[in-house]
Protein backbone atom coordinates (compact mmCIF):
# COMPACT_ATOMS: atom_id res chain seq x y z
CA UNK A 1 0.00 0.00 0.00
CA UNK A 2 1.43 3.29 -1.10
CA UNK A 3 0.27 6.29 1.12
CA UNK A 4 0.72 10.33 -0.22
CA UNK A 5 1.33 13.48 2.44
CA UNK A 6 -2.22 15.48 2.05
CA UNK A 7 -1.49 17.94 -0.02
CA UNK A 8 -2.72 22.03 1.03
CA UNK A 9 -5.25 22.96 -1.40
CA UNK A 10 -4.26 26.51 -1.15
CA UNK A 11 -0.53 25.83 -1.90
CA UNK A 12 0.02 25.59 -6.11
CA UNK A 13 1.02 22.01 -7.70
CA UNK A 14 5.18 22.86 -8.15
CA UNK A 15 4.06 23.47 -11.90
CA UNK A 16 2.15 26.08 -11.21
CA UNK A 17 3.73 27.98 -8.88
CA UNK A 18 4.62 30.89 -11.59
CA UNK A 19 1.18 31.37 -11.92
CA UNK A 20 -0.12 35.27 -11.16
CA UNK A 21 -2.92 33.84 -9.85
CA UNK A 22 -1.17 31.24 -7.78
CA UNK A 23 1.21 33.69 -6.58
CA UNK A 24 -1.83 36.40 -5.86
CA UNK A 25 -3.26 33.64 -3.56
CA UNK A 26 -0.35 32.54 -1.58
CA UNK A 27 0.63 36.20 -0.82
CA UNK A 28 -3.07 37.07 0.27
CA UNK A 29 -3.27 33.94 2.93
CA UNK A 30 0.24 34.58 4.05
CA UNK A 31 -1.04 38.18 4.73
CA UNK A 32 -4.79 37.11 5.72
CA UNK A 33 -4.80 33.62 7.07
CA UNK A 34 -8.41 32.17 8.02
CA UNK A 35 -7.63 32.86 11.62
CA UNK A 36 -6.78 36.19 11.31
CA UNK A 37 -9.81 37.24 8.46
CA UNK A 38 -11.86 35.89 10.88
CA UNK A 39 -10.77 34.97 14.73
CA UNK A 40 -12.62 33.77 17.00
CA UNK A 41 -9.90 34.99 20.16
CA UNK A 42 -8.39 38.02 20.50
CA UNK A 43 -6.19 40.26 22.98
CA UNK A 44 -7.77 40.11 26.45
CA UNK A 45 -7.16 43.87 26.68
CA UNK A 46 -9.87 44.33 24.34
CA UNK A 47 -12.68 44.57 26.84
CA UNK A 48 -13.97 48.35 26.75
CA UNK A 49 -17.25 49.78 25.00
CA UNK A 50 -14.94 51.94 23.13
CA UNK A 51 -14.35 48.92 20.18
CA UNK A 52 -17.67 48.40 19.64
CA UNK A 53 -17.81 51.97 17.66
CA UNK A 54 -16.27 50.29 14.56
CA UNK A 55 -19.01 47.67 14.22
CA UNK A 56 -21.76 50.28 15.09
CA UNK A 57 -20.46 52.49 12.36
CA UNK A 58 -20.28 49.15 9.75
CA UNK A 59 -23.70 48.50 10.78
CA UNK A 60 -25.47 52.15 10.15
CA UNK A 61 -22.93 52.13 6.91
CA UNK A 62 -25.07 49.07 5.74
CA UNK A 63 -28.27 51.01 6.28
CA UNK A 64 -27.36 54.08 4.72
CA UNK A 65 -26.53 51.60 1.31
CA UNK A 66 -29.34 49.82 1.69
CA UNK A 67 -31.96 52.33 2.25
CA UNK A 68 -30.24 54.36 -0.17
CA UNK A 69 -30.52 51.74 -2.95
CA UNK A 70 -34.41 51.59 -2.03
CA UNK A 71 -34.50 55.28 -2.93
CA UNK A 72 -32.65 54.76 -5.93
CA UNK A 73 -35.29 52.27 -7.10
CA UNK A 74 -38.05 54.45 -7.50
CA UNK A 75 -35.78 57.51 -8.20
CA UNK A 76 -34.85 61.43 -6.79
CA UNK A 77 -38.25 62.88 -6.30
CA UNK A 78 -40.10 59.60 -5.27
CA UNK A 79 -39.97 60.24 -1.41
CA UNK A 80 -41.65 63.62 -1.95
CA UNK A 81 -44.85 62.39 -3.05
CA UNK A 82 -44.82 58.99 -1.23
CA UNK A 83 -45.24 58.51 2.48
CA UNK A 84 -43.27 55.25 1.81
CA UNK A 85 -40.80 57.17 0.55
CA UNK A 86 -41.07 59.95 3.09
CA UNK A 87 -40.20 57.06 5.79
CA UNK A 88 -37.34 55.78 3.51
CA UNK A 89 -36.05 58.92 3.40
CA UNK A 90 -36.08 59.28 7.17
CA UNK A 91 -34.64 55.82 7.17
CA UNK A 92 -31.52 57.12 5.11
CA UNK A 93 -31.44 60.38 6.72
CA UNK A 94 -31.01 59.12 10.69
CA UNK A 95 -28.64 56.12 9.37
CA UNK A 96 -26.63 58.26 8.26
CA UNK A 97 -26.38 60.76 11.31
CA UNK A 98 -25.88 57.58 13.41
CA UNK A 99 -22.80 56.19 11.11
CA UNK A 100 -21.26 60.13 11.77
CA UNK A 101 -21.91 59.68 15.51
CA UNK A 102 -20.56 56.38 15.47
CA UNK A 103 -17.50 57.36 13.32
CA UNK A 104 -17.19 60.14 14.87
CA UNK A 105 -16.70 58.38 19.01
CA UNK A 106 -14.33 55.52 16.77
CA UNK A 107 -12.03 58.22 15.13
CA UNK A 108 -11.78 59.62 18.43
CA UNK A 109 -11.49 56.49 20.39
CA UNK A 110 -8.76 55.12 18.12
CA UNK A 111 -6.76 58.54 17.85
CA UNK A 112 -6.26 58.16 22.06
CA UNK A 113 -5.30 54.56 21.58
CA UNK A 114 -2.53 56.01 19.27
CA UNK A 115 -4.27 53.50 16.93
CA UNK A 116 -1.52 53.64 14.42
CA UNK A 117 1.48 52.27 16.59
CA UNK A 118 3.21 49.14 15.33
CA UNK A 119 3.09 49.60 11.21
CA UNK A 120 -0.48 50.44 11.86
CA UNK A 121 -0.15 53.61 9.88
CA UNK A 122 -2.26 52.71 6.84
CA UNK A 123 -4.98 51.48 8.85
CA UNK A 124 -5.47 55.12 10.34
CA UNK A 125 -4.78 56.76 6.96
CA UNK A 126 -7.66 54.74 5.10
CA UNK A 127 -9.84 55.09 8.07
CA UNK A 128 -9.39 59.19 8.07
CA UNK A 129 -9.76 59.53 4.28
CA UNK A 130 -12.86 57.12 4.67
CA UNK A 131 -14.09 59.85 6.90
CA UNK A 132 -13.20 62.69 4.72
CA UNK A 133 -14.46 61.02 1.91
CA UNK A 134 -18.28 60.20 3.68
CA UNK A 135 -18.62 63.74 4.70
CA UNK A 136 -18.31 64.29 0.61
CA UNK A 137 -20.68 61.70 -0.16
CA UNK A 138 -23.21 63.26 2.70
CA UNK A 139 -22.66 65.93 1.48
CA UNK A 140 -23.70 65.48 -2.22
CA UNK A 141 -26.88 64.07 -0.51
CA UNK A 142 -28.10 66.82 0.93
CA UNK A 143 -27.71 68.86 -2.20
CA UNK A 144 -29.53 66.11 -4.09
CA UNK A 145 -33.09 66.35 -1.93
CA UNK A 146 -34.19 68.20 -4.50
CA UNK A 147 -36.37 70.30 -1.93
CA UNK A 148 -35.64 74.13 -0.22
CA UNK A 149 -32.86 72.47 2.03
CA UNK A 150 -31.00 71.46 -0.64
CA UNK A 151 -31.61 74.94 -3.06
CA UNK A 152 -30.19 76.39 0.24
CA UNK A 153 -27.21 74.29 0.93
CA UNK A 154 -25.93 74.10 -2.33
CA UNK A 155 -26.18 78.34 -2.66
CA UNK A 156 -24.55 78.52 0.51
CA UNK A 157 -21.70 75.82 -0.20
CA UNK A 158 -20.85 77.08 -3.84
CA UNK A 159 -18.78 80.34 -2.37
CA UNK A 160 -16.57 77.71 -0.81
CA UNK A 161 -16.09 75.40 -3.38
CA UNK A 162 -15.97 77.78 -6.30
CA UNK A 163 -12.92 80.26 -4.35
CA UNK A 164 -10.78 76.96 -4.53
CA UNK A 165 -11.68 76.38 -8.45
CA UNK A 166 -12.68 73.23 -7.59
CA UNK A 167 -16.03 74.95 -8.33
CA UNK A 168 -15.51 74.93 -11.97
CA UNK A 169 -15.52 71.20 -12.36
CA UNK A 170 -17.63 69.96 -9.32
CA UNK A 171 -20.81 72.49 -9.85
CA UNK A 172 -22.85 72.14 -6.50
CA UNK A 173 -25.90 73.91 -8.50
CA UNK A 174 -26.01 70.92 -10.88
CA UNK A 175 -27.92 68.46 -9.53
CA UNK A 176 -27.60 65.54 -12.11
CA UNK A 177 -23.94 66.09 -11.62
CA UNK A 178 -24.18 65.86 -7.58
CA UNK A 179 -26.92 63.02 -7.83
CA UNK A 180 -24.14 60.71 -9.97
CA UNK A 181 -21.60 61.68 -7.53
CA UNK A 182 -23.89 60.81 -4.63
CA UNK A 183 -25.39 57.57 -5.76
CA UNK A 184 -22.60 56.46 -7.92
CA UNK A 185 -19.08 57.47 -7.13
CA UNK A 186 -18.64 58.35 -3.81
CA UNK A 187 -20.27 55.31 -2.36
CA UNK A 188 -18.58 53.47 -4.46
CA UNK A 189 -15.20 54.79 -3.05
CA UNK A 190 -16.53 54.94 0.69
CA UNK A 191 -17.42 51.21 -0.17
CA UNK A 192 -13.70 50.36 -1.62
CA UNK A 193 -11.74 52.38 1.35
CA UNK A 194 -14.28 50.62 3.93
CA UNK A 195 -13.29 47.21 2.48
CA UNK A 196 -9.91 48.11 2.44
CA UNK A 197 -9.81 49.78 6.10
CA UNK A 198 -11.43 46.45 7.73
CA UNK A 199 -8.72 44.34 5.64
CA UNK A 200 -6.07 46.30 7.51
CA UNK A 201 -7.98 46.14 11.10
CA UNK A 202 -8.12 42.00 10.41
CA UNK A 203 -4.60 41.74 9.34
CA UNK A 204 -2.66 44.16 11.51
CA UNK A 205 -5.27 43.32 14.38
CA UNK A 206 -6.06 45.25 17.52
CA UNK A 207 -3.54 47.75 18.61
CA UNK A 208 -2.14 46.56 21.86
CA UNK A 209 -2.18 49.07 24.79
CA UNK A 210 0.85 51.30 25.41
CA UNK A 211 3.48 49.07 27.39
CA UNK A 212 3.80 50.82 31.02
CA UNK A 213 6.87 50.47 33.15
CA UNK A 214 6.65 49.75 36.98
CA UNK A 215 6.08 53.38 37.85
CA UNK A 216 3.55 53.65 35.76
CA UNK A 217 4.88 55.14 33.41
CA UNK A 218 4.98 54.57 29.42
CA UNK A 219 8.01 51.89 28.66
CA UNK A 220 10.54 52.87 26.02
CA UNK A 221 12.70 49.72 27.08
CA UNK A 222 10.72 46.96 24.86
CA UNK A 223 11.00 44.51 22.20
CA UNK A 224 9.67 46.58 19.12
CA UNK A 225 7.00 44.66 16.92
CA UNK A 226 7.22 44.31 13.09
CA UNK B 1 9.88 38.58 13.31
CA UNK B 2 10.97 41.08 15.71
CA UNK B 3 14.46 42.75 16.15
CA UNK B 4 15.83 45.62 18.81
CA UNK B 5 15.99 49.23 17.97
CA UNK B 6 15.23 52.42 19.69
CA UNK B 7 11.61 52.02 20.69
CA UNK B 8 9.16 55.24 20.00
CA UNK B 9 6.25 54.60 22.19
CA UNK B 10 4.30 57.09 19.95
CA UNK B 11 5.27 54.87 16.62
CA UNK B 12 6.16 51.27 17.59
CA UNK B 13 4.13 48.87 20.23
CA UNK B 14 5.75 45.70 21.77
CA UNK B 15 4.15 42.26 20.80
CA UNK B 16 1.18 41.18 23.18
CA UNK B 17 1.89 37.85 24.88
CA UNK B 18 -0.45 38.00 27.48
CA UNK B 19 -3.95 35.80 27.22
CA UNK B 20 -6.75 35.59 24.71
CA UNK B 21 -10.02 35.88 25.14
CA UNK B 22 -12.93 34.03 23.19
CA UNK B 23 -14.83 37.06 20.66
CA UNK B 24 -17.07 36.13 18.03
CA UNK B 25 -16.20 38.47 15.45
CA UNK B 26 -19.74 37.78 13.24
CA UNK B 27 -21.90 38.17 16.35
CA UNK B 28 -20.57 41.48 17.53
CA UNK B 29 -21.44 42.42 13.97
CA UNK B 30 -24.74 40.97 13.77
CA UNK B 31 -25.99 42.56 17.06
CA UNK B 32 -24.43 45.72 16.53
CA UNK B 33 -26.31 45.78 13.32
CA UNK B 34 -29.84 44.71 15.28
CA UNK B 35 -29.07 47.89 17.59
CA UNK B 36 -28.49 50.53 14.75
CA UNK B 37 -31.73 48.85 13.32
CA UNK B 38 -33.84 49.47 15.74
CA UNK B 39 -32.09 53.09 16.41
CA UNK B 40 -32.52 54.10 13.08
CA UNK B 41 -36.46 52.97 12.83
CA UNK B 42 -36.94 54.50 16.01
CA UNK B 43 -35.89 58.02 14.82
CA UNK B 44 -37.48 58.17 11.35
CA UNK B 45 -40.90 56.92 13.21
CA UNK B 46 -39.96 59.65 16.32
CA UNK B 47 -38.84 61.98 13.78
CA UNK B 48 -39.42 61.66 10.35
CA UNK B 49 -36.80 63.57 7.80
CA UNK B 50 -37.53 67.93 6.54
CA UNK B 51 -39.22 68.14 2.97
CA UNK B 52 -39.68 72.23 2.54
CA UNK B 53 -40.63 72.91 -0.70
CA UNK B 54 -38.22 74.22 -2.72
CA UNK B 55 -38.66 77.60 -3.70
CA UNK B 56 -39.56 78.02 -7.61
CA UNK B 57 -39.25 81.30 -9.41
CA UNK B 58 -42.95 81.10 -9.84
CA UNK B 59 -43.40 81.11 -6.13
CA UNK B 60 -40.91 83.24 -5.62
CA UNK B 61 -42.53 85.84 -7.96
CA UNK B 62 -45.81 85.37 -6.57
CA UNK B 63 -45.15 85.73 -2.97
CA UNK B 64 -43.04 88.95 -3.62
CA UNK B 65 -43.22 90.11 -6.83
CA UNK B 66 -41.13 93.46 -5.60
CA UNK B 67 -38.41 91.45 -4.74
CA UNK B 68 -38.32 89.42 -7.88
CA UNK B 69 -38.40 93.05 -10.30
CA UNK B 70 -35.67 94.05 -8.32
CA UNK B 71 -33.71 91.18 -8.68
CA UNK B 72 -34.30 91.47 -12.02
CA UNK B 73 -33.56 94.86 -12.65
CA UNK B 74 -29.71 94.03 -11.59
CA UNK B 75 -29.70 90.93 -13.94
CA UNK B 76 -30.32 93.31 -16.91
CA UNK B 77 -28.07 95.55 -15.82
CA UNK B 78 -25.19 93.54 -14.63
CA UNK B 79 -24.96 94.73 -11.04
CA UNK B 80 -26.39 91.79 -9.32
CA UNK B 81 -24.08 89.28 -7.40
CA UNK B 82 -24.28 86.86 -10.15
CA UNK B 83 -23.61 89.03 -12.49
CA UNK B 84 -20.58 90.08 -10.74
CA UNK B 85 -19.47 87.03 -9.44
CA UNK B 86 -16.48 85.88 -11.49
CA UNK B 87 -15.38 82.49 -11.89
CA UNK B 88 -16.85 79.90 -12.62
CA UNK B 89 -19.55 81.98 -13.58
CA UNK B 90 -17.68 85.07 -15.61
CA UNK B 91 -14.92 86.93 -15.83
CA UNK B 92 -15.52 89.76 -13.79
CA UNK B 93 -12.10 91.61 -12.91
CA UNK B 94 -10.53 91.50 -9.08
CA UNK B 95 -14.06 89.31 -8.05
CA UNK B 96 -12.23 86.20 -7.28
CA UNK B 97 -10.92 85.04 -4.24
CA UNK B 98 -6.79 84.48 -3.55
CA UNK B 99 -4.60 83.13 -1.14
CA UNK B 100 -1.72 85.98 -0.67
CA UNK B 101 -1.05 86.78 -4.68
CA UNK B 102 -2.81 83.51 -5.81
CA UNK B 103 -6.66 83.00 -7.08
CA UNK B 104 -7.13 79.49 -7.71
CA UNK B 105 -10.82 80.50 -8.73
CA UNK B 106 -9.12 82.45 -11.49
CA UNK B 107 -6.39 79.91 -12.47
CA UNK B 108 -9.26 77.38 -13.07
CA UNK B 109 -11.62 80.07 -15.32
CA UNK B 110 -15.33 80.37 -16.64
CA UNK B 111 -16.67 76.94 -16.93
CA UNK B 112 -20.16 77.46 -15.80
CA UNK B 113 -20.76 80.73 -18.42
CA UNK B 114 -23.44 82.96 -16.99
CA UNK B 115 -24.69 86.17 -18.73
CA UNK B 116 -27.51 87.49 -16.51
CA UNK B 117 -28.58 89.96 -19.15
CA UNK B 118 -28.88 87.46 -21.89
CA UNK B 119 -29.78 84.31 -19.99
CA UNK B 120 -31.97 85.59 -16.91
CA UNK B 121 -33.90 88.40 -18.95
CA UNK B 122 -33.61 89.33 -22.71
CA UNK B 123 -33.65 84.97 -23.78
CA UNK B 124 -36.88 84.20 -21.74
CA UNK B 125 -38.59 87.40 -23.29
CA UNK B 126 -37.65 86.85 -26.35
CA UNK B 127 -39.24 83.46 -26.06
CA UNK B 128 -42.66 84.75 -24.93
CA UNK B 129 -42.33 88.18 -27.49
CA UNK B 130 -44.16 86.69 -30.23
CA UNK B 131 -47.28 86.46 -28.29
CA UNK B 132 -46.74 90.22 -27.22
CA UNK B 133 -46.46 92.54 -29.46
CA UNK B 134 -45.81 95.49 -26.86
CA UNK B 135 -42.75 93.27 -25.12
CA UNK B 136 -41.74 92.91 -28.99
CA UNK B 137 -41.33 96.70 -29.80
CA UNK B 138 -40.13 97.10 -25.80
CA UNK B 139 -37.17 94.22 -26.87
CA UNK B 140 -36.89 96.09 -30.54
CA UNK B 141 -36.36 99.77 -28.65
CA UNK B 142 -33.71 98.17 -26.06
CA UNK B 143 -31.46 96.73 -28.31
CA UNK B 144 -31.28 99.52 -31.02
CA UNK B 145 -30.01 101.84 -28.16
CA UNK B 146 -26.92 102.83 -26.72
CA UNK B 147 -24.97 101.85 -23.71
CA UNK B 148 -25.31 105.10 -22.34
CA UNK B 149 -29.41 105.25 -23.04
CA UNK B 150 -29.77 101.87 -21.86
CA UNK B 151 -27.71 102.30 -17.89
CA UNK B 152 -29.55 105.29 -18.09
CA UNK B 153 -33.10 103.81 -18.41
CA UNK B 154 -31.80 100.93 -15.77
CA UNK B 155 -30.31 103.10 -13.24
CA UNK B 156 -33.74 105.27 -13.31
CA UNK B 157 -35.71 101.91 -13.09
CA UNK B 158 -33.38 100.38 -10.67
CA UNK B 159 -34.25 103.10 -8.24
CA UNK B 160 -37.78 103.28 -8.66
CA UNK B 161 -38.41 99.54 -8.33
CA UNK B 162 -37.77 99.68 -4.41
CA UNK B 163 -40.92 101.74 -3.98
CA UNK B 164 -42.77 99.46 -6.23
CA UNK B 165 -46.39 98.06 -5.27
CA UNK B 166 -47.85 95.10 -6.72
CA UNK B 167 -51.75 96.02 -6.80
CA UNK B 168 -54.20 93.74 -8.68
CA UNK B 169 -51.32 91.44 -10.38
CA UNK B 170 -49.58 94.33 -11.91
CA UNK B 171 -46.52 95.78 -10.91
CA UNK B 172 -46.94 99.55 -10.46
CA UNK B 173 -43.35 101.82 -10.20
CA UNK B 174 -43.48 105.02 -9.66
CA UNK B 175 -43.41 107.18 -13.13
CA UNK B 176 -40.11 107.73 -14.35
CA UNK B 177 -37.72 107.39 -17.56
CA UNK B 178 -37.35 103.86 -18.01
CA UNK B 179 -37.87 103.84 -21.29
CA UNK B 180 -38.64 99.56 -22.33
CA UNK B 181 -37.08 99.07 -19.22
CA UNK B 182 -40.71 99.08 -17.08
CA UNK B 183 -42.26 96.49 -19.91
CA UNK B 184 -39.53 94.25 -20.27
CA UNK B 185 -39.76 93.90 -16.35
CA UNK B 186 -42.86 93.76 -16.07
CA UNK B 187 -43.20 91.07 -18.64
CA UNK B 188 -40.42 89.10 -16.90
CA UNK B 189 -42.49 89.27 -13.86
CA UNK B 190 -45.70 87.77 -15.24
CA UNK B 191 -43.80 85.46 -16.94
CA UNK B 192 -42.15 84.08 -13.74
CA UNK B 193 -45.72 84.09 -11.97
CA UNK B 194 -47.16 81.94 -15.00
CA UNK B 195 -44.24 79.24 -14.50
CA UNK B 196 -42.52 79.39 -18.07
CA UNK B 197 -39.32 81.12 -16.56
CA UNK B 198 -38.63 78.75 -14.40
CA UNK B 199 -38.78 76.04 -17.47
CA UNK B 200 -36.98 78.07 -19.98
CA UNK B 201 -33.49 78.55 -17.01
CA UNK B 202 -33.36 74.76 -16.83
CA UNK B 203 -30.13 74.95 -18.55
CA UNK B 204 -29.30 72.18 -21.03
CA UNK B 205 -32.81 73.01 -21.83
CA UNK B 206 -33.56 70.22 -23.99
CA UNK B 207 -36.18 68.00 -23.26
CA UNK B 208 -34.50 66.27 -20.27
CA UNK B 209 -33.06 69.34 -17.80
CA UNK B 210 -30.74 68.69 -14.93
CA UNK B 211 -28.53 71.21 -14.73
CA UNK B 212 -30.34 74.12 -12.50
CA UNK B 213 -27.23 76.46 -11.84
CA UNK B 214 -28.82 79.60 -13.59
CA UNK B 215 -32.17 78.94 -11.68
CA UNK B 216 -30.74 78.90 -8.21
CA UNK B 217 -27.90 81.90 -8.95
CA UNK B 218 -31.54 83.47 -10.13
CA UNK B 219 -33.20 82.86 -6.96
CA UNK B 220 -30.75 83.30 -4.45
CA UNK B 221 -30.02 86.70 -5.93
CA UNK B 222 -33.00 88.44 -4.37
CA UNK B 223 -33.64 88.24 -0.98
CA UNK B 224 -36.82 85.67 -0.44
CA UNK B 225 -34.75 83.04 -0.34
CA UNK B 226 -32.48 84.07 2.21
CA UNK B 227 -35.34 85.06 4.33
CA UNK B 228 -37.17 82.22 4.19
CA UNK B 229 -33.92 80.64 5.13
CA UNK B 230 -33.01 83.20 8.00
CA UNK B 231 -36.54 82.41 9.56
CA UNK B 232 -35.36 79.05 9.56
CA UNK B 233 -32.19 79.39 11.48
CA UNK B 234 -30.00 78.71 8.01
CA UNK B 235 -27.88 82.11 7.99
CA UNK B 236 -24.21 82.53 7.47
CA UNK B 237 -24.00 83.56 10.52
CA UNK B 238 -25.80 80.82 12.33
CA UNK B 239 -23.26 78.26 11.31
CA UNK B 240 -25.30 78.35 7.71
CA UNK B 241 -25.49 75.14 5.78
CA UNK B 242 -24.49 72.69 8.39
CA UNK B 243 -27.95 72.98 9.45
CA UNK B 244 -31.53 71.60 8.29
CA UNK B 245 -34.48 72.91 8.44
CA UNK B 246 -37.05 72.17 11.26
CA UNK B 247 -34.70 70.73 14.53
CA UNK B 248 -32.91 68.51 12.71
CA UNK B 249 -29.42 67.85 13.17
CA UNK B 250 -28.51 68.59 9.71
CA UNK B 251 -24.72 68.10 9.08
CA UNK B 252 -23.18 68.47 12.39
CA UNK B 253 -19.79 66.92 10.79
CA UNK B 254 -19.29 70.32 9.51
CA UNK B 255 -18.86 72.62 12.90
CA UNK B 256 -15.15 72.70 12.31
CA UNK B 257 -15.82 73.61 8.92
CA UNK B 258 -18.54 76.92 9.32
CA UNK B 259 -17.21 77.48 13.19
CA UNK B 260 -14.56 79.17 11.17
CA UNK B 261 -16.86 81.57 9.22
CA UNK B 262 -17.80 82.70 12.81
CA UNK B 263 -14.59 84.10 13.99
CA UNK B 264 -11.93 86.62 14.01
CA UNK B 265 -10.04 87.38 11.70
CA UNK B 266 -12.19 85.40 9.02
CA UNK B 267 -15.32 87.66 9.79
CA UNK B 268 -12.80 90.81 9.81
CA UNK B 269 -10.16 91.77 7.65
CA UNK B 270 -9.94 88.03 6.06
CA UNK B 271 -14.03 88.17 5.43
CA UNK B 272 -13.27 88.92 1.50
CA UNK B 273 -11.26 85.84 1.33
CA UNK B 274 -12.93 83.96 3.74
CA UNK B 275 -14.22 80.92 1.69
CA UNK B 276 -10.64 80.01 0.25
CA UNK B 277 -8.68 80.82 3.58
CA UNK B 278 -11.27 78.63 5.46
CA UNK B 279 -10.78 75.49 2.57
CA UNK B 280 -6.88 76.34 2.57
CA UNK B 281 -7.33 75.90 6.81
CA UNK B 282 -9.40 72.77 6.11
CA UNK B 283 -7.26 71.46 3.37
CA UNK B 284 -4.62 71.56 6.03
CA UNK B 285 -6.39 69.92 9.17
CA UNK B 286 -7.53 67.15 7.08
CA UNK B 287 -3.86 66.65 5.81
CA UNK B 288 -2.95 66.42 9.67
CA UNK B 289 -5.66 63.79 10.62
CA UNK B 290 -4.83 61.57 7.93
CA UNK B 291 -0.89 61.82 8.38
CA UNK B 292 -1.26 61.68 12.21
CA UNK B 293 1.08 58.93 12.45
CA UNK B 294 3.93 60.27 10.87
CA UNK B 295 3.67 64.27 12.87
CA UNK B 296 5.98 63.73 15.62
CA UNK B 297 4.18 66.01 18.67
CA UNK B 298 0.70 65.44 17.00
CA UNK B 299 1.11 61.27 17.37
CA UNK B 300 2.08 62.08 20.62
CA UNK B 301 -1.12 63.61 22.27
CA UNK B 302 -2.59 60.37 22.79
CA UNK B 303 0.07 59.56 25.46
CA UNK B 304 0.33 62.55 26.89
CA UNK B 305 -3.53 63.12 27.56
CA UNK B 306 -3.73 59.70 29.43
CA UNK B 307 -7.08 59.03 27.80
CA UNK B 308 -5.64 55.33 27.13
CA UNK B 309 -5.44 55.03 30.47
CA UNK B 310 -9.66 54.79 30.43
CA UNK B 311 -9.99 53.22 27.74
CA UNK B 312 -7.29 50.09 28.92
CA UNK B 313 -7.97 50.73 32.32
CA UNK B 314 -9.27 46.95 33.33
CA UNK B 315 -5.89 45.97 31.15
CA UNK B 316 -3.95 47.82 33.73
CA UNK B 317 -6.04 46.73 36.75
CA UNK B 318 -5.24 43.20 35.87
CA UNK B 319 -1.92 43.43 34.90
CA UNK B 320 -1.25 45.11 38.25
CA UNK B 321 0.49 48.18 37.05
Amino acid sequence: MTTTTPRDPAAPLPEDADQWTAKARGALLERLPAEKLLPDRQPAYLSSAIYLFGALTLAALVIVMATGGVLALEGPTWWHVSSTGLFVNSLHLWSVEAMFFFMVIHLWGKFFMAAWRGNRQLTWMTGAVTFATSIGAAFTGYVSQTNFDSQWISTQAKDGINSTGIGAFFNVLNFGQMLMWHIVLLPLVVGLLTGLHLLMVRRRGIVPPFALDANGKVSRDVEVEQ
Amino acid sequence: MSRVRRFNPDRDVSPWKGPLRPYDLLKEVTVAFRVVAVLVVGLAVLFGSPDEKAVTIKSWSSANAVDFATTAITELDGTSATATYGPPYNATPDASQKIGPISLQKIAGVHQPVNTTQDFVLGPLTTIAPQNPTLTGALATFRSADDKQKADWEAAYETSVAKAEWMNGVLVVPPGAYGPVATMISSLTSMAQSGALDTSMVDQAHFYGTNYTKSLLFVADGTYLEGLATSQHLGGDQWGMMNETGSFPGQAWLWAYTMWYQVWPFNGPWSANADVLVWALMMVLTLALIFVPYLPGLRSIPRWTRVYRIIWREHYRSSKV
